[in-house]
């Protein structure tokens, strides 16, 4: 009867700790798409939106082209409307028309979508169309772990309006079997007199990418270069320019604005700190591969994932591409934080501080956001939460043609990228300590977000282009965009610019 | 019966007339009199302004107006006279005539934003075919990075998706030529080379004049090849009109300035294309 009894107790309690993981092995066998950890309990799980009833409800959705978030979205669409009976209708759309096919209806007051995907600097001017996240889901333990960043990113002044589903960084991705090889140390020694290490500064970036440019360093019977960068003439150009400039213009002793001068809202962008990392963008055109200065993003994340550059720099994307189990390179790539620079210009003492200075780059990401006229807001936010829940969340993480990046606190954990992506230890403690490290830096720069963000970045992209074509000297070129800065100040007007810039200085100065 | 209920018949084309064309034109009109952007939607009333903006202090719309005059010249040069050797060759007697006729048509057929997109992967600079072939003879032209080079991307691409269109125009048009004058030409002992420039050429100016008009008006709004290929770089060296007001009007949403570039623009291009027919029809009908 004991044995019985000590039996029985055991079953009960099997059942008990191992029920979550039934469950997940029942939603993996639907849905393969999370068979690495199965259904993961919470507000939004597998279990728990099976309960849901959307039948005869439709969902309308303007998403990005496939696959960056395109794809998760139609994937997670699918999954939603077998659970629940919903109907999803997702339309895909390119990157550059997402702003205006929101924005045209929204401003003519109607609401073909019910969810409008975009970029997270969308947000000063799609944040009266859009309804703030409701209570329930900002009070759900999946939201509660998303970083203090991102938060930040997704709300404006203390409102969410954007539901977290990415989250963006620029970093510093590098060929680990190139830099950590003793015999190219050697060799590199030996050639230059400098060590070859992972980049501090930009200007040892540019050393090492000249120097390993145009020769085949791996043996593979093609040749590589030195750098692979979004050079090409659109709207995400300007963050790549933004990304080089942050360490020599971010100066945490200056406190009140990277992009303009707060209190006078004079532009910033043609101070010599920008102009010297207009320069050195300008000498990248000479170790890039051919072609390389019309890359765009699909472009560098196919060239430095397919093992084509020694470096790269931008979003997560190109090193979860390298990372992947197709990859030719996996195991053979670093994270780093983005190269510094041995000076900062000191924008109040109008003179270079000769110091060392690194400035993580919060840069904006995908974000998406419900619209305020939407007749199934209900279910709109169910799907974002559903598409965010764990399951699908670390499923996404490990695909890098999704573009779901690390958002969570959770994600910086170096066993999920270990256990379920393969990947090497020494390589996922790097990334997860790279991103750690750029959420606890108190200089930061996060994007732009002002009322008419686009005239802004479309006249960065405008400048800098012309200064890589060779059309006008960086300084020519910047005093161009701060012009065009001026004017679009003054035509939007300055007091609505500056308030909305407060809240991202608040940001960057820690006082948010 | 009033004999004014013919006009009752009139109002069905009219409200389509009204609806597709003046009421669009008037739209624009008044748009371009708002400062109609991301911040501040709606039709406010600002005078001149954007006018006064685009006259005095937007020098890239000019750039890329001067800039699609070349290209769109060029492009539809180059269309007519391989359009007009093309549709020459299959007019004759040859073998495979109706092969070749369709086959010549097939770039037309296609999509232009798919094949663009084929087009900037052959001319992919690190990755592209057209580069791994020349490299045979040791040269790797920079396609889509040089600002010269690019121009003259943008227009082979140009030229291989329309000229079908301008031969198909010529073919028709030199198959409904009456055959006396050739046939007295024949007599006359006239070479292959003079019947061209007598016969063949003369009779055919009244259907190159229409041809290339078309043609003109057309290119005159490249606007999806700059956007595949180049968007519109590198730099500003591929900027075309049309690609320049997309940016303004639905990148930047800067819709009232954007529809007064829209505005001048078309006020030019009626003008110019205008003036363009007198001189063609002056020069080659000898009116």
């Amino acid at each position: 009867m004991k044995i019985m009894k000590t039996c029985l107790t055991a079953l009960i309690s099997s059942l008990m700790i191992f029920s979550p993981m039934a469950y997940a092995d029942k939603w993996s066998d639907q849905f393969p798409h999370i068979k690495a950890t199965g259904d993961i309990p919470g507000d939004c799980s597998y279990e728990k939106m099976s309960k849901k009833n959307y039948k005869g409800k439709t969902l309308k959705i303007n998403t990005h082209a496939i696959p960056v978030m395109g794809e998760p979205t139609a994937l997670h669409a699918e999954q939603f409307e077998k659970l629940t009976g919903a109907k999803v209708e997702v339309t895909h759309t390119p990157a550059g028309d997402l702003y205006s096919k929101a924005m045209v209806p929204f401003q003519a007051g109607q609401a073909p979508y019910d969810v409008v995907f975009g970029f997270s600097n969308f947000i000063n001017d799609w944040k009266r169309y859009l309804a703030p996240v409701p209570k329930k889901y900002m009070n759900s333990p999946e939201m509660k772990d998303v970083t203090k960043s991102h938060m930040g990113v997704s709300s404006w002044d203390g409102t969410m309006y954007q539901y977290p589903v990415d989250g963006d960084r620029h970093y510093l991705k590098y060929r680990k079997d190139v830099i950590d090889n003793p015999e190219m140390q050697k060799k590199y020694k030996a050639d230059t007199g400098n060590e070859l290490r992972v980049p501090r500064t930009w200007k040892e970036y540019a050393q090492m990418a000249k120097y390993f440019n145009d020769w085949d360093w791996d043996g593979d019977g093609e040749k590589e270069y030195g750098s692979a960068e979004v050079m090409k003439k659109d709207d995400l150009m300007f963050a790549a320019f933004f990304s080089r400039s942050v360490a020599y213009a971010k100066n945490p002793r200056t406190p009140g604005g990277f992009f303009f001068d707060l209190e006078t809202m004079k532009p910033n962008i043609n101070n010599p700190g920008f102009v010297e990392a207009l320069t050195d963008w300008v000498e990248a055109t000479k170790y890039v591969p051919p072609g390389g200065t019309n890359f765009g993003l699909g472009d560098e994340i196919g060239s430095f994932g397919g093992g084509q550059t020694l470096f790269s720099f931008s979003w997560d994307d190109a090193f979860i591409a390298a990372m992947q189990d197709d990859s030719p390179i996996k195991n053979k790539v670093g994270a780093a934080p983005l190269p510094g620079a041995d000076k900062v210009w000191n924008r109040v003492s109008n003179s270079w501080e000769n110091q060392y200075n690194q400035a993580p780059y919060i840069v904006w990401g995908w974000a998406v956001g419900v619209a305020k006229k939407s007749k199934v807001k209900d279910m709109a936010f169910d799907y974002l939460c559903f598409f965010s829940n764990g399951a699908n969340h670390q499923a996404d993480l490990a695909i890098g043609r999704f573009g779901v990046n690390p958002f969570k606190n959770s994600d910086f954990d170096p066993n999920i990228y270990i256990n379920s992506m393969g990947w090497d230890p020494e390589i996922a403690n790097s990334y997860t300590q790279t991103l750690l490290d750029m959420e606890k830096s108190n200089n930061r720069v996060f994007p732009l977000r002002v009322p008419g963000v686009f005239e802004f970045t479309s006249a960065v992209a405008t400048g800098t282009s012309k200064a890589l074509a060779g059309q006008l000297s960086p300084q020519e070129a910047l005093d161009e965009v701060a012009k065009e800065w001026e004017a679009i100040v003054s035509r939007v007007g300055k007091k609505a610019v500056q308030d909305a810039y407060a809240v991202g200085v608040k940001m960057e100065d820690n006082k948010l | 019966m009033n004999f004014k209920h013919k006009y009752f018949f009139l109002f069905p084309g009219l409200f389509v007339l009204i609806g597709i064309l003046i009421f669009p034109i008037i739209f624009v009109v008044r748009l371009s009199l708002s400062g109609w952007n991301s911040y501040n939607p709606g039709l406010d009333y600002i005078g001149l302004e954007n006018y006064i903006r685009l006259f005095t202090d937007d020098p890239r719309f000019w750039e890329s107006f001067f800039r699609l005059s070349f290209l769109s010249v060029t492009t539809v040069i180059l269309q007519y006279v391989i359009g007009f050797a093309l549709a020459h060759m299959v007019w004759k007697d040859i073998k495979f005539k109706r092969f070749f006729r369709v086959l010549f048509l097939v770039p037309m057929m296609t999509t232009p934003v798919i094949m663009t997109v084929i087009w900037r992967t052959f001319f992919h600079e690190s990755l592209g075919p057209v580069n791994d072939l020349l490299s045979v003879f040791g040269v790797a032209p920079k396609w889509l990075t040089d600002p010269v080079i690019a121009k003259f991307t943008v227009i082979i691409v140009e030229v291989w998706q329309w000229t079908p269109f301008m031969f198909l125009l010529l073919l028709a048009g030199l198959l409904s030529l009456p055959k006396e004058p050739f046939l007295a030409a024949a007599i006359d002992g006239a070479s292959p080379v003079r019947k061209f420039i007598y016969v063949t050429f003369p009779l055919m100016a009244p259907i190159s004049i229409g041809a290339i008009i078309i043609r003109l008006i057309e290119a005159s709004k490249i606007m999806d090849t700059v956007y595949v290929l180049t968007s519109g770089g590198p730099g500003t060296s591929t900027e075309t009109s049309s690609f320049y007001i997309f940016i303004k009007g639905l990148r930047e949403f800067q819709m009232g300035y954007a529809a007064s570039m829209s505005f001048t623009y078309l006020i030019i291009m009626i003008i110019s294309l205008t003036i363009i027919a007198k001189v063609l029809t002056k020069v080659l009908l000898k009116e």
